[in-house]
């Protein structure tokens, strides 16, 4: 056994209790570690605020979301009328109820924005990747849990939505009717799909999460933080101590600064859960104060604003768009074998595997291409560590025209959104399109154009003005 | 005051809305300041029981909750109960769903959120509901008698009309706006047949605390979330403002 530390003579409890704790426990060592030592860049800006936010969110998701399942009944004949009880008769529960529900909505605001940080500094470069793609999983679950939340209510917006979007899980070939019917528990959205729902919501779900956000911290915490100027801190002076120069502990500097973070966004949160929960309808929809009925199909299915985006890229992907995609399939193809930089055998390849594809463009219908088209369009931000080829990590040191490039690529974003919000239209159709290809095209493309234009000097050390 | 209301309410008698040519509901501003007003509530909740709650339901509503707009538990027992409920008890009705659909077609819905279900694009759901009572008109191709501007070849008859009297609806053919070629019909005002109990502005008062009402039972507690709200704000504000001030404390002495 090794040898015990003694805490030093004339010590109080407190730190006698420690000194205790510390040698069958690594606490002062993990504080240390993640918290009291770990040197952040101090030339952090407002973006850096939303992945600290993004947590206290969870932890607000995970507590009320406790709260409500102590009174919540996961029946379909009993759920509806739990939810009400819950906004009437328990005490403060419609404050925990609101908190929830705009606690979602918040979530995807804080993390499209902590994305969108990543995507400007170049956060997902090496030696980072790792962090992207736990943080791309955490996306993708968290999709999941809010869609999974989304039937617990049972209005009819829960019910009908949950019906369209595992229907589109049944056109994927082979084993699409089979999934389906394992998704609900049923041949029907019923009370099996709310049983399980409910489970997969309350524990299944949120125990990955933690232990993906516990990955995605670990793994940022063992290479060092990115900052706006993409300027390994690490890699600069240091101090007499060894710490980075450019660099200030967690502890207090941005514990401190995360609280003004904090501030500013409960400030937000509570002006919409005490004046606006419903959010003119994008927050709590308007159907959804109405029960489930099997027998009712609401004049206008949506999903809530958030996955609206993706939604329009699924509605999008008509037969029309499945030919232009072989098409530039083929034509990417071509481009490769006359103008591409690999070998002749990765040419050839490069060819047959596009000819497979277009082969399964054309055999499976649009319906399952559609479903492929959105969820690709999640996993390929997995791909951007990869797909980025710029000699630099952040946009400030980039050629100007690049912000422009990912001006339109945001600007798309929200067009796709706001058109994912209204019903189906001729002109909605091809504007969501064209929205398609140039969302993919950002990505797919980015190996080429990532590398063009006159890139700016990146300094040794960040720019960092006090104050 | 009184003749302020008087003659605002004139104004929204002249407004009959929901001139539907097109498709987007044109409809009513209801007058807000009424979910604030509890003797207009009370009022809401008396018109309710008496008129609509004979085949409507309000399942997720409390009698007793009736409390919070200033009535005693007394008051709701007189007056509001039918005989063999509870005050503790949910406002449910006894109304048969298979004499429902035989009378009307379907089973009246409950309304307990109707005023947050019925909102659109076209205007809140107080403003449809505002809309939606004072637009009923006398059809005899319909097997109720009545009709709807707001809610065309709706199933339920006009329960109000004694009070608001019966009005006939009158349309003109008009050009297409679309299509120059075609005609469609274009309503072009009420005609008073019969009067009613209440002048055409007591009707409307009367309508406005109704919805009022609804408005308020879709979410009781919405009169204290937003003052409550504005603690919270205030605190988070003063909360913000010194987190920022610690913040530039400390950060003071990074260079």
């Amino acid at each position: 056994m090794a040898e015990m530390k003694q805490a030093p003579a004339g010590a109080g409890a407190g730190e006698k209790l420690l000194t205790w704790v510390d040698n069958r426990f690594p606490a002062t060592k993990l504080w240390n570690e993640h918290v009291g030592e770990y040197y952040a860049p101090k030339n952090f800006n407002f973006w850096y605020f939303f992945g600290s936010l993004a947590l206290l969110v969870l932890v607000i998701q995970i507590v009320t979301g406790i709260f409500l399942v102590m009174n919540y009944k996961p029946d379909a004949e009993l759920a509806f009328a739990s939810v009400e009880y819950i906004m009437r008769d328990v005490p403060w529960g419609w404050l925990i109820r609101y908190m929830h529900s705009t606690g979602a909505s918040a979530f995807f605001v804080v993390v499209y924005l902590h994305m969108y940080r990543g995507l400007i500094y170049g956060s997902y470069r090496t030696p980072r990747e790792l962090v992207w793609i736990f943080g791309c999983l955490i996306f993708l679950c968290l999709m999941a849990e809010a869609f999974m939340g989304y039937l617990l209510p049972w209005g009819q917006m829960s019910y009908w939505g949950a019906q369209v979007i595992i229907n589109l899980f049944a056109a994927i070939p082979f084993v699409g009717p089979d999934l389906a019917i394992l998704i609900r528990g049923d041949y029907v959205v019923g009370d099996a799909t709310l049983n399980r729902f409910f489970a997969l919501h309350v524990i299944a779900v949120p125990l990955v999460l933690l232990g993906l956000v516990v990955a995605h911290i670990i793994a940022l915490h063992e290479v060092g933080s990115n900052n706006p100027d993409g300027v390994e801190i690490k890699q600069g002076p240091k101090d007499a101590k060894g710490n980075p120069v450019d660099g200030v502990p967690f502890h207090p500097y941005y514990s401190v600064h995360d609280l003004l973070g904090v501030g500013g966004f409960l400030f937000v949160f509570s002006a919409v859960v005490f004046f606006a929960p419903e959010l003119g309808g994008y927050f709590l929809e308007r159907p959804n104060f109405i029960p489930a009925d099997p027998f009712k199909t609401p004049a206008h299915i949506a999903p809530v604003w958030y996955f609206t985006p993706f939604y329009s890229m699924l509605r999008a992907t008509t037969d029309d768009l499945v030919n232009v995609l072989a098409v530039l399939i083929g034509l990417g193809a071509v481009l490769n074998l006359v103008k591409g930089a690999g070998t002749g055998k990765s040419k050839v390849t490069g060819l047959v595997i596009a000819v497979v594809v277009i082969a399964l463009l054309k055999t499976f219908e649009a319906k399952f291409w559609g479903v492929a088209v959105m969820g690709g369009a999640v996993v390929i931000l997995a791909g951007l560590p990869w797909f980025d080829k710029s000699p630099v990590r952040s946009i400030r040191y980039r050629p100007s025209w690049h912000k422009i490039v990912y001006g339109v690529f945001v600007v798309n974003f929200c067009i796709l959104g706001y058109l994912g919000v209204q019903p189906p239209s001729p002109t909605g159709e091809l504007v969501s399109q064209v929205g398609t290809l140039l969302y993919f095209g950002f990505f797919v493309l980015m190996p080429w154009w990532s590398q063009l234009g006159s890139f700016k000097p990146v300094p040794d050390r960040i720019t960092f003005t006090p104050h | 005051m009184k003749k302020l209301f008087a003659s605002l309410l004139a104004a929204f008698a002249l407004v009959t809305g929901a001139q539907a040519a097109g498709g987007d509901l044109v409809l009513d501003k209801f007058p807000k300041e009424r979910v604030t007003d509890l003797a207009a509530l009370q009022n809401g909740a008396k018109i309710f029981a008496n008129y609509c709650l004979n085949c409507h339901a309000a399942a997720f509503m409390r009698f007793n909750r009736l409390k919070d707009i200033g009535l005693t538990e007394q008051q709701i027992k007189d007056n509001l109960l039918f005989p063999t409920d509870k005050v503790g008890d949910v406002m449910k009705v006894s109304l048969n769903p298979k004499d429902a659909k035989d009378w009307f077609g379907g089973v009246p819905p409950d309304l307990t959120l109707v005023a947050r279900s019925r909102a659109s694009h076209s205007g809140s759901g107080a403003d449809y509901l505002y809309t939606y009572l004072r637009t009923f008109y006398r059809d005899d191709t319909k097997a109720t008698g009545w009709n709807n501007l707001t809610f065309p070849n709706v199933g339920m008859p006009h329960v109000l009309w004694e009070l608001q009297g019966q009005r006939s609806a009158k349309f003109i053919d008009v050009a297409d706006p679309h299509d120059p070629a075609k005609k469609v019909h274009k309503f072009d005002g009420f005609e008073q047949l019969t009067p009613g109990t209440l002048s055409p502005q007591e009707f409307d008062s009367s309508m406005a605390d109704l919805v009022a009402y609804l408005q308020w039972m879709g979410e009781p507690v919405q009169n204290q979330r937003t003052r409550i709200g504005v603690g919270v704000l205030i605190f988070l504000a003063i909360f913000t403002f010194i987190a920022w001030r610690l913040n530039a404390a400390y950060w003071k002495d990074v260079k």
